[in-house]
């Protein structure tokens, strides 16, 4: 909708990553382009500054008016037995319209990120953890072990905002913080400079080496003795000086990134970094702090676990939640001709775009999508810039409003996924 | 649409009525009176026989928010177990311990509960506990927001800051998190655990803020009393499950000075450290204190033999328990300079020694407490039990030979250290009321549930006089919510989106100003981002907030 007027909007929340940054100020000018103007970074300027292509509902690449489209997709799902809704790019009101609609036609959930969230929630089921939030890291955190990631190309502005903030509860010095990065080759760890120029320490090796690092870390903090001298590269008396370190921190936090963890036994490493956390416990503080997010997965999974028990991957189709983190993936499930019909929804994302599937595809997701490919393809308004919402931090506890920033012409998913309900 | 509920034997405590058999009438959802005779009567339920009451409350549940969310993530096996399928009515769910939203409010809904609070909500995540409950359909709920080792009030009294700046802070936590109450969890404890304290007794400092639980009681009860608050401060005590914390517990009765406290889950506050094994009943010492302490209300927080999960604000207690973890895990977690969680599942047995005594003591405090009105049935759900149990419970209550054969088959050494099987009462079904409608309505401040008099919200069970109580309690005749036939013979007939009670007490708004410079500097989220609007709980037309009267500011009367 053009020739709207122009404004500003402070304090506007941003969902392009998990630490649902609220400081953001936003101008829309009067042919409503939105341009973030202060406490930007890569990721907000990409997500708000982002135009928007005029499009319409097709169903077979042809515009169709919403009515239609609609009762196309209601048509596919009700001729499907296993129906499989994945993507599932959404946030809160979005994700109580999926399941809503997954429970009546037995649908399978997968949202695409969930090989890298089952890295940690396999822990939490398997050990549990024990983790802090942003705000306790923001005043609190002595000593910041960062493992195999720079945090900042999946949250820019997690530094600045809880490591390098000025003014903390305790009246700590903030600059005096001490930051490591263990793991990984050639990481920008610029961001672990502190205001006063100190440098990180920094422990390079290859991620595929940083399981055994993590072990033999987790070992010396539990007070076994290593034989060897060295593991993949890194030095046992630096990593002997790193648990005295942590051992004298008064509050240290620990943190990953669960989608750079791409190794194999990923759960395995995390399951190691929480216990090296325990151990640290039985006599200082310390925390686990699993960073990253993104496309709305903690939100959905949040949804999903009160809902319907489960966090996704799950399924409908026995007419109760089954839970199942390895069969219930999309790739699976399609690989072996258990989904017969695909829904793909990305609201926040054009660039999240369905896999090639030889079975009905319906797609709902931001405009910009196009998805001539589709059977049918429905564009939604996103939320957080056309529409209210609600999304829940990388840090679980918090969760915040999405705010509208425009008016769009564009039903939002939650109106789709009713709207379809309604037509089966 | 009018509505007579005709010739049942009722039972409602408010109005003193004790089994007389009378007609209810119901129009637009609320109780009226006697309509004249030339007025049509729409439908009429014969419940010649039957038992009719109040819709039952729940003073004191986990059912929503991060730790309950947590405990659902983590025991898909508890979930698998016990599936619920979807019908043309209902959504599908699943849990035993920590069920699903959706089937949450059907279960208590087919148990005769229309109305359940949250004692938890942590003020930072109270936006989560309404969404929760939000998608818990049938049942009415609320919550009690949970401060006392939270960044900013601790600053207060620090500070010395007056009472009346106290009292406008407590206020703006209840406005901003939509509560009905104010609760207090191991007063100043969560904070002290952060800062690697692993204790906390009632006149303890916190190390950074100099600061004593028994000041924290004393500053929160005062001001919820000041406020006009009807329900009074929830307190759950310093040492949960500590052997010899009854003498926490009763100094605890003490520190607010007289001003309203409701100690929550007080069975498991009141051991003792005789025997062999040092550990023991302190039911009687505390049931005296009780008695005598007419200020003080307390809910048990029964447990009962079975896997469940604890899930609590203690992360400090939690964290020193989570070696009982069975499964062995645990999540623990420190939140936002607020509060914090732990998240332990457990396996009561009765063949062990402290499960079998904990059951005793229980039962002991709930039959030697004299006063139903400040006594409350709970298991803490899911910390004691799921409140799925709570009709095996009220036989337990009511029944005294069943109770004594439950208690011959327990561990022999706990058997000797209890008094339990000579004790003879049997709770009546006018008290059983009591406890779970009337008392439970006038402690939480709802001043139009709990009761059948005119003017009341219709949430109105019936079930059939079996003296197997058990079975009586698990699957009334009929439930109606807000004068809507919602249950029948124990099934859901009708959904339909509960209220969300709260209070709003008046306060200087003047304090925005210094609050939002905090979150500011602070906080990693913004003040107004903090407040859960009203909208936001009724999206989706959802049942929208109610606003339960408050008595006023009241002056220190005590
Ligand atoms: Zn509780």
């Amino acid at each position: 909708m053009a020739n709207s007027s122009a404004s500003t909007f402070e304090a506007v929340t941003c969902p392009a990553c998990g630490l649902l940054c609220d400081d953001v100020r936003i101008e829309r000018d009067s042919t409503d382009r939105l341009k973030v103007v202060d406490k930007g970074c890569a990721m907000s300027v990409t997500f708000f500054e982002r135009a928007v292509q005029k499009t319409s509902p097709s169903i077979g690449g042809k515009a169709v008016s919403l009515t239609e489209a609609i009762n196309k997709a209601a048509d596919i799902l009700r001729s499907t037995n296993q129906p499989l809704f994945a993507g599932l790019g959404t946030e809160v009101q979005g994700m109580r319209s999926v399941l809503s609609l997954a429970d009546k036609v037995g649908a399978a959930l997968d949202h695409m990120n969930a090989d890298n969230s089952f890295r940690n929630t396999l822990v939490v089921q398997n050990s549990g953890w024990q983790v802090t939030t942003l705000t306790e890291v923001r005043n609190r955190v002595d000593l910041l072990l960062v493992i195999g990631s720079d945090i900042v190309s999946h949250n820019p502005r997690f530094f600045e905002r809880n490591v390098w903030n000025k003014e903390s509860m305790f009246d700590q010095d903030t600059s005096a913080r001490e930051v490591v990065y263990l793991g990984g080759q050639n990481i920008d760890t610029s961001a672990g400079v502190s205001p006063k120029g100190v440098k990180p320490t920094v422990l390079p090796c290859d991620l595929e080496s940083l399981p055994e690092v993590v072990a033999a870390l987790r070992a010396i903090i539990s007070g076994k003795t290593l034989i060897a001298t060295e593991v993949a590269g890194i030095k046992v008396s630096d990593l002997e000086s790193l648990s005295e370190r942590l051992k004298a921190a008064k509050y240290s936090v620990v943190t990953w990134v669960s989608s750079d963890l791409n190794i194999a036994h990923a759960e395995l490493t995390i399951q190691n970094i929480t216990g090296l956390v325990i151990k640290l416990n039985a006599k200082t503080r310390s925390s686990g702090l699993p960073l990253g997010g993104s496309e709305g997965d903690s939100s959905v999974n949040q949804t999903s676990t009160w809902t319907s028990g489960y966090p996704v991957r799950s399924r409908f189709a026995r007419k109760h939640p089954e839970y199942d983190p390895h069969h219930f993936s999309a790739a699976q499930l399609l690989n072996n001709g258990e989904a017969d019909a695909l829904v793909w929804i990305s609201e926040f994302n054009p660039d999240k775009t369905p896999p090639n599937v030889n079975i009905p595809k319906i797609v709902i997701g931001h405009a910009n999508m196009q998805g001539n490919d589709a059977d049918v393809f429905i564009p939604v308004s996103t939320s957080g810039i056309d529409n209210t919402g609600t999304m829940f931090r990388i840090d679980s506890s918090v969760s915040l409003p999405l705010g509208k920033l425009r008016e769009s012409a564009l039903p939002s998913l939650g109106e789709v996924m009713a709207a379809i309900e309604a037509a089966l | 649409m009018l509505i007579k509920l005709s010739g049942g034997k009722v039972y409602d405590p408010a109005h003193q009525i004790d089994g007389k058999v009378m007609d209810i009438y119901i129009r637009d959802g609320r109780i009226v009176s006697r309509p004249r005779d030339d007025e049509t009567i729409d439908q009429t339920y014969n419940l010649n026989g039957k038992v009719v009451m109040a819709g039952a409350i729940d003073m004191h549940t986990h059912i929503g928010g991060g730790k309950v969310n947590i405990a659902r993530m983590m025991l898909p096996e508890d979930h698998r177990a016990d599936p619920n399928e979807h019908s043309d009515l209902c959504r599908s769910g699943c849990g035993h311990a920590a069920p699903s939203s959706f089937t949450t409010g059907y279960r208590y809904a087919e148990m005769g509960y229309t109305a359940a609070f949250e004692p938890a909500l942590s003020p930072v995540n109270a936006r989560q506990s309404h969404l929760e409950m939000g998608d818990t359909p049938i049942i009415d709920k609320g919550g009690y927001a949970m401060i006392g080792s939270d960044d900013y009030f601790l600053r207060m009294l620090t500070a010395k800051k007056d009472q009346n700046a106290i009292n406008d802070y407590v206020a703006w936590i209840m406005h901003a998190s939509q509560a009905i109450g104010i609760k207090v969890v191991n007063p100043g404890g969560i904070s002290a655990f952060k800062f690697n304290q692993r204790a906390l007794d009632l006149d303890e400092k916190n190390v950074h803020y100099q600061v004593t639980p028994r000041e924290v009681l004393k500053a929160l009860s005062r001001a919820v009393h000041e406020l006009g608050v009807p329900h009074p401060l929830h307190v759950h005590a310093n040492n949960l499950g500590v052997p010899g914390n009854m003498d926490t517990t009763l100094k605890t009765m003490g520190a607010s000075e007289g001003y309203p406290l409701h100690l929550t889950h007080i069975q498991f506050h009141s051991y003792g450290t005789e025997g062999d094994r040092k550990f023991s009943s302190g039911a009687a010492q505390i049931a005296e204190a009780m008695n005598k302490n007419k200020h003080i209300s307390a809910d048990v927080g029964q447990i009962l033999f079975n896997q469940t999960v604890t899930a609590s604000g203690d992360n400090m207690r939690q964290f020193a328990n989570s070696s009982l973890a069975s499964p062995n895990k645990s999540v623990i977690m420190d939140i936002e300079c607020d509060s914090g969680c732990g998240v332990v599942p457990f396996k009561y047995k009765d063949k062990n020694f402290v499960n079998a005594l904990q059951w005793s003591i229980g039962l002991e405090i709930f039959l030697l407490c004299d006063d139903p009105w400040r006594t409350f049935l709970t298991t803490d759900h899911p910390n004691g039990a799921p409140f799925t149990s709570y009709p095996h419970l009220i036989r337990l209550l009511m029944d005294k030979s069943f109770r004594n054969d439950m208690f011959t088959k327990l561990n022999l050494d706990a058997q000797a250290m209890s008094t339990l099987n000579s004790i003879d009462r049997e709770y009546s079904l006018y008290e059983i009321a009591i406890m779970t409608r009337a008392g439970a309505a006038r402690l939480v401040g709802l001043h139009d549930r709990g009761h059948l008099g005119v003017g009341a919200g219709a949430d109105i069970t019936v079930y059939s006089d079996n003296p197997d109580r058990e079975k009586m309690f698990e699957k009334p005749d009929y439930v109606f919510k807000d004068g809507e036939l919602v249950v029948k013979d124990g099934q859901v007939v009708k959904v339909t989106w509960g209220h969300t009670h709260t209070v709003k007490p008046e306060f200087d708004r003047g304090i925005e100003k210094d609050i939002k410079q905090y979150f500011d500097t602070y906080h990693t989220m913004s003040m107004e981002n903090f407040k859960v609007s009203s909208d936001e709980i009724a999206e989706g037309g959802r049942g929208g907030v109610v606003v339960q009267a408050c008595e006023g500011r009241r002056e220190k009367s005590l």
